[in-house]
């Protein structure tokens, strides 16, 4: 059972990570397509960004499955 | 890079189940009479069982079937001292890694090097009649134990001591595995690679002084390069050089064992960055060197923020920012972990989806449906993996440049 609820946990954590992660994406495209010179800088930073939220799924996922 | 190797000795085996002297002694008094092998129970394919046999360090290197390349053991245990030898003195294993000699005590069990302590079991070279492995409750969670049979007598096993104080099934037991396993081999062989590689371009320059890169100068070159204007220059400003070696070391470090990890044949394969005791080693350097560069302005926006009310700042700011120092190195670990271990695991389950098809080889034509599914996906999914291998490496260089950058950040006056 905690196991089960575990799994939920961490499919929770991993869909705030994709909203996150979707909107820095799509942001980031459009600030492409409206600048392209600046495509070097906007890359950087949205890797940075999708790592730092990346950063908060990663905690959610392992405290479930420790709690497990 | 000593210093990785050393904690990934200490940490070795991190996935190790759950040491419970009393569990294993009840049972070993239950059936103390007539202690036999298991029969094998019905050879079933179990895909995630599988998949962590596959990424996990080991005492031998795996090439295939039942071939195995000895690596030196180095084992140390308090009672009998320190145990040194070539993991072939367990004589032949099978394709499953379990061997069929126990040498001081020591028995090669799915390719790591387990220990019995009953001190009545022989101390030097027998052959062992089996191991039985069986999977039993401990306060709610499923724990593997082991047990060696040794003419009658059931003996139950130890796993490797890890310092990870319980928290991930480890814990202190009989003896302490230090040995040269398949993870500190293939840390040692990218070391060497990236040694004969950046040698032979530093000698690039040296020779061909103020001219045009060529050969392997002109392929790290741009990489060099990109790091440091991309990464270094941005986050760390005009103190860039001082920092520069370490983001290199780290960027470098991590890509080569990403790349050599990917090669799924004997030099390569092996999982280092996806060992949590490795990726801590290098967050563990994250950690020392931002905060022990961290000036005074730094080390006061996380203690003592000024413009702050004082009862904020003790109740919500300061334990926050405290907390954030070390979540920030624990982020790092995880995210380089998961990613390549994630990889890993889908990798050897699209594999296996050969022998879930086929039945572990019962179903011929399932077999081929199945193969015929598993090689598009694994190639896919080993290319999506090259490219991770390249943003995990990315990452981990661009978020250690900005908590330097942020711990050496001069203050602004207005």
């Amino acid at each position: 059972m905690t196991g089960t609820l575990a799994a939920l946990g961490a499919g929770l954590a991993v869909i705030g990570a994709g909203i996150g992660i979707g909107n820095i994406g799509a942001k980031a495209m459009e600030a492409i397509a409206r600048q392209p010179e600046a495509v070097g800088d906007i890359r950087s930073n949205m890797i940075l960004m999708a790592a730092l939220i990346e950063g908060a799924a990663l905690i959610a996922i392992l405290l479930s499955i420790l709690l497990a | 890079m000593l210093s990785i190797s050393a904690l990934n000795f200490a940490l070795a085996q991190e996935h190790a189940a759950d040491h419970d002297h009393h569990a294993t002694h009840e049972h070993h008094d239950d059936d103390h009479h007539g202690c036999a092998c298991h029969d094998h129970h019905e050879e079933t394919f179990e895909p995630a069982a599988t998949a962590f046999h596959h990424i996990g360090d080991a005492n031998a290197f795996h090439v295939f079937g039942n071939i195995y390349i000895p690596l030196p053991c180095i084992l140390y245990a308090p009672e009998q001292g320190l145990s040194f030898f070539m993991s072939s003195k367990f004589g032949k294993m099978d394709a499953h890694g379990t061997a069929k000699k126990a040498v001081n005590r020591y028995v090669m069990v799915d390719g790591s090097v387990m220990r019995v302590a009953n001190i009545k079991f022989p101390a030097d070279e027998v052959t062992i009649e089996c191991v039985n492995h069986k999977t039993v409750q401990v306060k709610g969670k499923e724990v593997d134990k082991y047990e060696v049979v040794y003419s009658g007598e059931c003996y139950p096993l130890d796993k490797p001591s890890t310092l990870d104080g319980g928290v991930l099934g480890g814990g202190i037991t009989s003896f302490y595995d230090f040995s040269v396993t398949k993870n500190v081999f293939t840390m040692l062989l990218t070391f060497l690679l990236l040694f004969l590689l950046f040698r032979a371009a530093v000698k690039g320059y040296e020779t061909r002084r103020g001219q045009a890169p060529k050969g392997i100068q002109s392929f790290l070159e741009p990489i060099f390069v990109f790091i440091r204007d991309e990464v270094a220059v941005p986050f760390l400003g005009h103190k860039y050089e001082k920092y520069l070696p370490f983001l290199m070391s780290i960027f470098f470090f991590i890509l080569g064992l990403n790349l050599v990890g990917q090669i799924p044949f004997f030099p390569g394969s092996g999982n280092v960055t996806g060992n949590l005791a490795v990726t801590m080693a290098l967050a563990l350097f994250t950690f020392f060197v931002t905060n022990l560069s961290g000036n005074r302005h730094y080390w006061e926006h996380t203690l003592w923020m000024p413009g702050v009310p004082a009862l904020l700042k003790v109740l919500i700011l300061t334990p926050v920012e405290i907390m954030g120092l070390f979540i920030k190195p624990l982020t790092l670990m995880l995210r380089l972990f998961a990613n390549i271990t994630g990889g890993h695991i889908v990798m050897v389950i699209f594999v296996g989806l050969i022998f879930i098809f086929g039945q572990s080889g019962a179903n011929l034509g399932g077999g081929i449906v199945g193969t015929l599914m598993a090689v598009p996906l694994t190639m896919f999914m080993m290319a999506l993996e090259l490219l991770v291998a390249l943003v995990q490496a990315f990452v981990f260089c661009i978020l250690t440049a900005s908590y330097i950058g942020a711990a050496i950040e001069e203050p602004h006056h207005h």
